[in-house]
């Protein structure tokens, strides 16, 4: 399967969240400011506003999800809005009932934005051209998933900004190690990170990159060892079992001998950089178990800021009125 | 609070062309150090007062009044400033963005709060900061410091500490700075 990937707007469309490309250098700036605001609100006592009272999030998630279900719900639920639970496994799907009015049937029932992930890319573009609600991808197949690009990019800011950078990330040298094929993560990474002026290399055995990587402004490595010292931001894919039909690995224990983040590996690490990973974490294949929990790794920022970040998308796409 | 910057943001849009200057740099002065006084008289001995300006115009005049109670009263008031966007009542009608993030980093609890802003008017914003003020504890007391009233309140809100008292048109705007206050129109672009 060939994903190109799309132009990065010029300006943001702010109706839906479906492609890091629909929010363009200015619309990513924009949600990475707003989370600023949000990390304040999650860091009181009492983390909530009443921002959205009366508006209705409904996720649909036609396939498993830990964090990012439970973050989209943590997320309205401190801005006020009420929530909408689907799962597939217990739907009326089981019934046979369409895509289209299972969708339709959430909408009818108020609500305002529906998050949706699927198996199969390009489901949440259909279900935004079905109804009037503000849509949000939270995942569709191998393409992609722009609430974590956006939150990977906010966490990099955050740990520049600790450390008395301004947070800008031009310049900074990413390095996105694994199963970049089969990873939504790395194509809204690679759209997210290079609109805002870095420097991304792929990392990755053949097997394990897409078959064609025409217009992506990204470089290729086959050699983790002699890209590591030069990196800002190393950050580790999960290896997709689920995914892969075919034997595009000898074995998990080659492939973390030659691309895993191993203790030893860890120590060519530059003196800044973070270790990063989208989760659930295939401890002791992709990353080495302790090397998880080094001060380098910014793997639980990413999680607590996601709530904050996904704060900001809905605000913005529910209550900014920028719409009006 | 932000008055002038919502009044010049879309769909309204426009530019603020001033008429009339109704206070100078050295009015705007002397009216503070009458309002840190005044703090200061009913607030005995300042202790557990607080000064919280209101984004954005407030603040810069929060920290004036706090260093002019110091140089009058050797007092330290800390100064904190509060953001209401996500707690105003116009959310989803209109564009509503944060200038700033919230910075009070103590509990209120048994604190009084001086809310400082630079203009009143509808009272909306008012009633939004003290929605957000509880959120961050319960203040023992909440009182309200402004440089201008302009009137045309929509809510039962009233100021506890005025700088001046402006009859001004629905549709005017008022601009408050260091350099003075002024009275004036928007005028679309």
């Amino acid at each position: 399967m060939n994903v190109t990937l799309p132009e990065v707007a010029e300006t943001a469309d702010t109706r839906h969240l479906l492609s890091v490309a629909d929010l363009g250098r200015s619309g990513i700036e924009e949600v990475l400011r707003l989370t600023d605001s949000f990390v304040e609100v999650s860091e009181r006592t009492i983390p909530r506003v009443p921002a959205l009272r009366g508006r209705t999030v409904a996720t649909l998630f036609f396939e498993d999800s830990t964090r990012t279900r439970l973050s989209f719900e943590a997320a309205a639920k401190r801005l006020s809005a009420d929530t909408m639970t689907f799962s597939a496994a217990s739907s009326s799907l089981n019934k046979g009932e369409s895509l289209r009015d299972t969708v339709e049937t959430v909408t009818a029932m108020g609500a305002d934005a529906l998050i949706v992930r699927h198996r199969s890319a390009g489901v949440p573009w259909q279900v935004a051209s079905w109804v009037p609600a503000a849509v949000i991808n939270a995942g569709d197949g191998w393409h992609e998933h722009p609430t974590q690009a956006l939150l990977d990019c906010y966490t990099v800011r955050q740990a520049l900004v600790a450390r008395g950078a301004d947070g800008a990330i031009d310049g900074m040298r990413v390095g996105i190690v694994g199963d970049v094929k089969h990873s939504r993560v790395a194509r809204s990474g690679v759209l997210a990170w290079s609109a805002l002026g870095a420097d991304v290399t792929l990392i990755a055995p053949p097997t394990l990159l897409p078959p064609s990587l025409a217009g992506w402004p990204v470089r290729v490595s086959h050699d983790l060892d002699a890209v590591l010292p030069d990196l800002d931001v190393v950050y580790l894919l999960r290896i997709q079992a689920e995914r892969m039909t075919e034997a595009l690995l000898p074995s998990l224990r080659e492939y973390t001998a030659v691309y895993g983040l191993t203790r030893r590996r860890a120590e060519l690490l530059g003196k800044d950089a973070v270790v990063m990973h989208p989760g659930p974490m295939n401890r002791g294949v992709e990353i080495a178990a302790e090397v998880a929990e080094l001060p380098c790794s910014v793997i639980t920022r990413q999680v607590s800021n996601g709530v904050a970040v996904r704060m900001a998308v809905l605000f913005l796409l529910l209550g900014s009125g920028l719409d009006a | 609070m932000a008055e002038r910057e919502r009044m010049l943001t879309p769909p309204r849009g426009g530019v603020f062309v001033a008429r009339a200057q109704v206070m100078t740099a050295e009015d705007v002065r002397r009216v503070l150090t009458r309002i840190a006084h005044e703090i200061a008289e009913r607030n005995h001995g300042l202790e557990d007062l607080v000064l919280v300006g209101l984004q954005t115009g407030g603040v810069p005049i929060a920290r004036r009044l706090a260093g002019l109670i110091h140089e009058t009263q050797g007092a330290d008031v800390p100064v904190g400033s509060l953001d209401v966007a996500f707690y105003r009542d116009d959310i989803g009608l209109r564009p509503v963005l944060p200038e700033a993030v919230t910075d009070i980093p103590w509990d209120l609890t048994g604190q009084t709060v001086v809310l400082v802003d630079d203009v009143l008017f509808t009272g909306r914003t008012v009633r939004a900061a003290l929605n957000a003020l509880s959120d961050y504890g319960r203040a023992r007391a909440v009182q309200l410091a402004v440089m201008v009233d302009r009137g045309h309140r929509e809510l039962p809100v009233r100021p506890d500490y005025v700088g001046k008292n402006l009859p001004t048109r629905r549709d005017e705007m008022v601009d408050v700075s260091e350099d003075g206050v002024l009275l004036g129109d928007v005028v679309a672009r």
